[in-house]
């Protein structure tokens, strides 16, 4: 029996856990979330992705109780949570700045909401160990936030403000200040205490790879609006405009006039070139401005010229190497520079180009997305 | 050599300006009193050589230190000046705190303006505020009239010249010594903790008593610590406002000094003092040692 994929958005019985609907923000003049509608399934690991000042802190604050909606609802289990005040929610959130009260022990800092709850101490004492367990923290539990590493203070912040069960966490930028290597360590260990825990996560960031690694669906957010609410793999291989197949990942963008037959697109992007072909389910008018956004690593570089459906002759502007792969910018004689990534199977030795040879690029009709905005 | 230099300077500091003064005084509580000039008997006497430095030390002794134990008079100023000087710094705690908590609540470009108002009474001579503390606080005083105008009263109060006025006038001129560091602790807080406590299901209050103050409480201790203990010797403030009953070791001294010209027992005083203020004073230190090792 396979397995079931987890995809309560797809089920159209299940009922959210949180639902905004119509929600505003505003500060004073300022528009910080404009008119948004999103739904948020429960054990889902929701990112919310954009820029710094897109709104996607905001949002969150809404969830925690630190903000208000101008208009608008918001939901938690089906229940308007603007009159709840913070320190009644279901909801928990990590801060950025972790916020661990530097005067309580990392046992205390644990503890802290269960305290508030008024448990009895048997009670306490298990949850919080628990907790230092989930986080691997015992060896630590006397010591003050100041003695511990960064690493460490992130997993009290976590265990923290799992401690009380919520229904629903908020990450602000949870592994900001961690350095790279253990930041991918923990974006895993965040994964995994998340389905041991069931919780629901919502993470803020703005680091994309963060939110592909652990979300189940990320939002990319600009300016206030959601831009696209997808799967990690539907928001790179699929995404719904130039700004967010801009914002995730490297892409090359073309833009064109549109000459569609049936399924089948052909572009007109530069004079005297031969148009280029893609495939698309959408319509678009005959002359229609389109997009075509292709990857990089999908953009294949040769020195013969290979037989494909869209091929192209340019000369190699710059290489980037990154180690495990290499990144040629070719520059077409249309002036377009098209980035080509190519995986370094060989050793460097043996790369086969270099600046200013002349190369070929070539991708499939299906490579493409075509975007119409 | 430079850095010996450079280290030196503060002792050096510290020996001509504290240590030999200090020594002067314990070697004038030692002596007895005398109708001379200077008035206090042994002097040092160069030219009789070694006898005579022998003689200098053989001429010392702790009578006045027994005297100040044989008269109440001694130990009540003592006492008295400890509890004015208790209650004056929880009485600018409790003003202060709240003053300093707004500030550091406000705004952030209101700030420096907001110091500037705590500071600014400084740049009047405080004998001139203690004076006109008197005008406010007299019988026909500012206070009275307003008070008498809107009714509030029907007769005049007596405020001046009693522990009331001490009161208010201690409190009033230490409170920048209390906003200040309280101040200093609260601005530093990040706003995030409070809301950290809130969303852990603190109300607001409960979020101030379980991590605005803890973590302000450095500030506190080192604030009270600076009225107190100007506050246990005050002089000035005692014998403008303060009445005949009003007992504190600042007068008593001032009357030895000045009226009875008894130096010998004047110094000894002084001495006491400073070894009931060294407790606190070290106190103090331990606090923002404490407070350092915290921040490190």
């Amino acid at each position: 029996m396979p397995q079931k994929v987890f995809a309560p958005w797809e089920d159209q019985d299940e009922k959210p856990l949180i639902r905004f609907r119509d929600v505003t923000k505003r500060f004073g003049d300022f528009t910080a979330i404009d008119q948004i509608n999103l739904d948020i399934y429960a054990k889902e690991f929701f990112a919310l992705l954009g820029p710094s000042g897109c709104g996607k802190t905001t949002l969150m604050r809404m969830l925690a109780g630190f903000e208000t909606p101008t208009e608008g609802v918001i939901e938690l289990a089906g229940q308007d949570i603007a009159p709840v005040p913070p320190n009644q929610r279901a909801v928990n959130m990590m801060f950025q700045s972790y916020a661990l009260f530097p005067h309580l022990s990392v046992w205390e800092n644990i503890a802290f909401g269960l305290k508030r709850e008024k448990k009895d101490k048997g009670t306490i004492e298990t949850r919080v160990s628990e907790m230092l367990k989930l986080t691997r923290l015992e060896k630590f539990a006397r010591r003050k936030p100041h003695q511990i590493s960064g690493g460490q203070r992130q997993r009290v912040a976590l265990a923290r403000s799992l401690a009380k069960a919520p229904k629903l966490l908020l990450l602000d930028e949870p592994l900001g200040a961690l350095d790279r290597k253990l930041r991918e360590e923990t974006q895993f260990e965040l994964m995994d205490i998340q389905e041991k825990t069931g919780t629901t996560f919502v993470i803020v960031t703005h680091d994309q790879e963060e939110a592909m690694t652990v979300a189940s669906r990320v939002a990319v957010m600009d300016e206030g609006k959601l831009m696209q609410v997808a799967t990690p793999d539907r928001i790179y291989e699929a995404p719904s405009s130039v700004y967010v197949a801009d914002f995730i990942g490297d892409v090359n963008i073309i833009e064109g006039k549109a000459h569609q037959t049936g399924d089948r697109l052909q572009v007109d992007w530069a004079e005297g070139q031969p148009a280029l072909s893609a495939k698309t389910t959408d319509d678009y008018s005959l002359g229609q401005t389109c997009y075509l956004a292709i990857r990089p690593e999908k953009v294949a570089i040769s020195a013969e010229r290979p037989t494909g459906a869209n091929v192209l002759q340019g000369e190699v502007l710059d290489i980037a190497y990154l180690g495990n792969i290499s990144t040629y910018h070719v520059k077409l004689p249309t002036g377009h520079v098209i980035k080509a990534q190519q995986a370094n199977t060989r050793r460097i030795a043996r790369r086969p180009f270099t600046w200013e040879d002349k190369v070929w690029i070539s991708w499939s009709e299906t490579a493409a997305v075509v975007l119409n905005q | 050599m430079r850095r010996l230099i450079v280290i030196a300077i503060p002792y050096l500091w510290l020996l001509a300006l504290f240590l030999i003064p200090f020594v002067i005084v314990v070697k004038i509580s030692l002596s007895d009193v005398a109708l001379a000039r200077p008035p206090y008997f042994p002097q040092w006497d160069w030219s009789a050589g070694w006898q005579g430095i022998r003689d200098f030390f053989a001429e010392l002794d702790f009578e006045n230190f027994i005297f100040l134990t044989s008269d109440d008079l001694y130990w009540k100023a003592y006492l008295s000046s400890a509890k004015i000087a208790l209650i004056s710094t929880f009485l600018t705690l409790l003003v202060g705190f709240p003053i300093a908590y707004g500030m550091a609540r406000a705004p952030e470009h209101w700030r420096p303006t907001l110091m500037m108002l705590v500071i600014l009474p400084f740049w009047t001579s405080f004998l001139i505020r203690v004076y006109s503390w008197m005008g406010i606080l007299s019988q026909g005083g500012l206070l009275n009239s307003l008070l008498l105008s809107i009714g509030l009263i029907s007769e005049p109060l007596t405020i001046l010249n009693t522990d009331t006025a001490v009161y208010i006038g201690i409190v009033y001129t230490y409170l920048p010594f209390m906003i200040l560091p309280v101040y200093a602790a609260l601005e530093k807080l990040d706003g995030s903790l409070l809301e950290a406590a809130e969303d852990l299901g603190c109300s607001r209050l409960s979020a101030f008593w379980l991590v605005t103050v803890p973590l302000s409480r450095a500030g506190v201790v080192a604030g009270c610590f600076l009225v107190f203990i100007p506050a246990i010797g005050e002089f000035v403030i005692p014998s403008l406002l303060g009445g005949s009953e009003t007992l504190m070791i600042g007068k008593v001294l001032y009357e030895e000094f000045f009226s009875n010209r008894d130096w010998p027992v004047a110094s000894a005083v002084a001495v006491v003092l400073l070894l009931i203020l060294v407790v606190p004073i070290v106190l103090f230190q331990r606090n923002q040692q404490k407070q350092a090792e915290a921040e490190a």
